[in-house]
């Protein structure tokens, strides 16, 4: 094969089509990772623990609303290690992910390579968002499983009295801690995408993951401050909780709606941001 | 000895009639990278890499090679100028181009825990053209390739520095490709791996793909490039084949001799420039006079010789030439 053979433009290269083999590897990565193995067994422990001191301090009156409630009924474990773990250990497991997504590659080195593969921009951006959200359902629905699991082994399951003290059946019960699943992943998703903005700044992955889980922190703080109520509704945080509306009867919807709206805003702004960002950025990592 | 090295902006290959055409595999105009805060790192500088070369991309750490090679890939977007590779232009056509340049920047840089295998198999998935088939069977030639089959199954972060520098190369090699570009590709190797992946690089030429390999290492560029382009503070200095960089410097003549002073009248005496003199050796340039000359006039004015024999042209040499200044790092 002579040389001028070698350069004559070939026709474009054989793209495979829409392939799932780029987002799986992603997914091996994120759950092949022993620290990431790590931070899903504390965020399982939680339900464990919350299970177990309730059963065995015979005391199920002092937890708090959902803690009490456990005892009735094991699906309120699941809810309860949800409650408990929503401001911080959930923020901090999408913000590992977030950290990883683009700042992780940068510091390692590998994202010149993808990129050079090539893998486009937009697209490496578009199957790490994927993926971080993969990551997120998975965090948020491994709490949820393992306290109600749990939660029936040790209390048993029975009818379930909502917050609005109606009392429903446990299939319908359940069907209200997936809605609540699902809010606790919307709200999270937003964090999500906050996070891979920040991951795109910097080439450090700490640093990125503790942007994140320092803003959880300080928008929590903030909502806390009556003197700010102004700008309370625009905080990424601000309607977190209330995802206690799903558990009324009949559901109180004006609350979730709202936090839906802010989080696919939220998403909306830094999902574009990054992208902005990411697009244009020289990467000399 | 000065400006003896002309520019040569358009290195054509033997019988090449389209100049900028499919003929060269990497082109370049005027491509110039300024950083924030003003440094000019690439200094509008003109790369035409002539299709099935090996091209010695020299320079001292600093000049400016790494920049360079990260705009030819996208990674980096020029202040100004264009470039292409393989006839498409970058980023316009990136993704069609691409999939067959197989790429070495910075050294190697994989997932620290993951095998070797497992950091291939990585970026075979990313690889929208790879064929999910031959995965496998791919990823097993190109580590055969270099040598790391043993250590297949290892994590990357127990590879030694040569490993990660032969696995690089791997992962160029994962597909078929037309042009590779491989950034000091024999850095942190030993001599052996060293004198392995010259052997591998020039396996890969004799096949037909273009190799542009960026080195500060002189003595690569003469083991096995068939082109080389000298980069000095940014700007390309000198771009040529290698025989005529070599052909363009001052030939030099060397006359070992007891007499050294005789010697040295004789050769300045017919016409010799530049004579240097030492205890029992004389060197000079020779400009345009004929060898034969030269020794008809020492036997003619009765200098004994013992040897005579034109001097090696040093690529040193010639990079002192074009630069003006040793071979160390460029501020």
């Amino acid at each position: 094969m002579s040389a001028a053979e070698i350069a004559r433009p070939l026709p474009a290269a054989p793209s495979r089509g829409p392939s799932l083999r780029f987002l799986f590897s992603e997914l091996r990565l994120i759950f092949g990772r022993r620290r990431n193995i790590a931070g899903l067994c504390v965020l399982a422990a939680v339900p464990i623990i919350i299970g177990l001191a309730t059963k065995y301090s015979g005391d199920g009156g002092e937890g708090g609303d959902f803690i009490g409630q456990a005892t009735n009924n094991g699906l309120f474990v699941g809810l309860a290690a949800l409650t408990v773990e929503l401001p911080l250990f959930l923020p901090l497991a999408v913000a590992i992910i977030a950290g990883d997504a683009i700042a992780g590659e940068a510091n390692t080195g590998t994202l010149r390579y993808l990129l050079a593969v090539p893998v486009q921009r937009t697209r490496l951006l578009a199957v790490k968002y994927a993926a971080l959200l993969i990551g997120t359902i998975f965090a948020v629905l491994l709490v949820a499983v393992v306290g109600v699991v749990l939660g029936f082994v040790l209390f048993g399951a029975g009818p379930v009295t909502l917050l609005s003290g109606t009392q429903v059946s446990t299939a319908l019960g359940l069907w209200r801690l997936l809605l609540v699943c699902g809010y606790m992943v919307v709200c999270l998703a937003a964090f999500g995408a906050i996070g891979l903005f920040i991951s795109t700044l910097t080439e450090q992955p700490i640093g990125a993951t503790i942007g994140v889980v320092g803003l959880a922190i300080i928008s929590q703080i903030l909502d806390s401050l009556t003197q700010l109520s102004a700008i309370h509704e625009f905080l990424p945080t601000h309607y977190w909780l209330s995802f206690g509306d799903l558990l009324r009867d009949p559901i109180e919807t004006g609350q979730v709606t709202s936090g839906v709206i802010s989080a696919l805003v939220y998403t909306a702004i830094f999902l574009t941001a990054a992208w902005a960002r990411f697009g244009s950025k020289d990467v000399t990592s | 000895m000065t400006s003896s090295v002309v520019m040569t902006t358009d290195p054509q290959p033997a019988g090449s009639t389209d100049p900028g055409g499919s003929d060269l595999a990497v082109t370049s105009t005027g491509l110039t990278k300024r950083f924030r805060g003003g440094q000019i790192a690439v200094n509008s500088i003109d790369l035409a890499v002539p299709a099935g070369s090996v091209y010695g991309f020299l320079g001292p750490n600093g000049s400016g090679k790494t920049t360079t090679i990260r705009m030819l890939l996208g990674l980096v977007r020029p202040t100004s100028g264009s470039h292409t590779l393989l006839g498409g232009r970058i980023p316009q056509d990136s993704q069609r181009v691409l999939p067959r340049v197989g790429a070495l920047v910075e050294g190697p840089a994989f997932h620290p825990y993951l095998s070797g295998r497992e950091n291939l198999r990585r970026l075979d998935a990313a690889d929208r053209t790879a064929d999910p088939a031959t995965c496998n069977e791919r990823i097993a030639t190109a580590l055969d390739r270099v040598g790391l089959t043993a250590a297949a199954a290892k994590r990357y972060r127990n590879y030694s520095l040569g490993m990660r520098q032969r696995l690089g190369i791997a992962a160029a090699l994962l597909q078929p490709r037309e042009l590779l570009i491989l950034d000091e590709p024999t850095n942190g190797l030993d001599p052996q791996g060293t004198r392995e992946v010259r052997s591998l690089v020039s396996d890969l030429a004799a096949t037909g793909v273009t190799v542009m390999l960026s080195t500060h290492l002189l003595s690569e560029v003469e083991q096995i490039c068939t082109h080389v382009g000298v980069m000095h503070i940014g700007k390309l200095v000198a771009q040529s084949r290698l025989a005529d960089l070599r052909a363009q410097t001052a030939q030099r003549v060397l006359v070992e001799t007891d007499r050294p002073d005789d010697a040295a009248a004789s050769l300045a005496r017919i016409g010799l420039t530049n004579i240097e003199r030492a205890i029992d050796r004389v060197s000079a340039q020779f400009g345009s006079v004929e060898p034969t000359a030269i020794i008809a006039a020492l036997v003619h004015d009765d200098v004994p010789v013992r040897a005579f024999g034109p001097v090696p042209v040093n690529l040193e040499d010639v990079f002192v030439t074009l630069t003006g200044e040793g071979f160390g790092v460029s501020g």
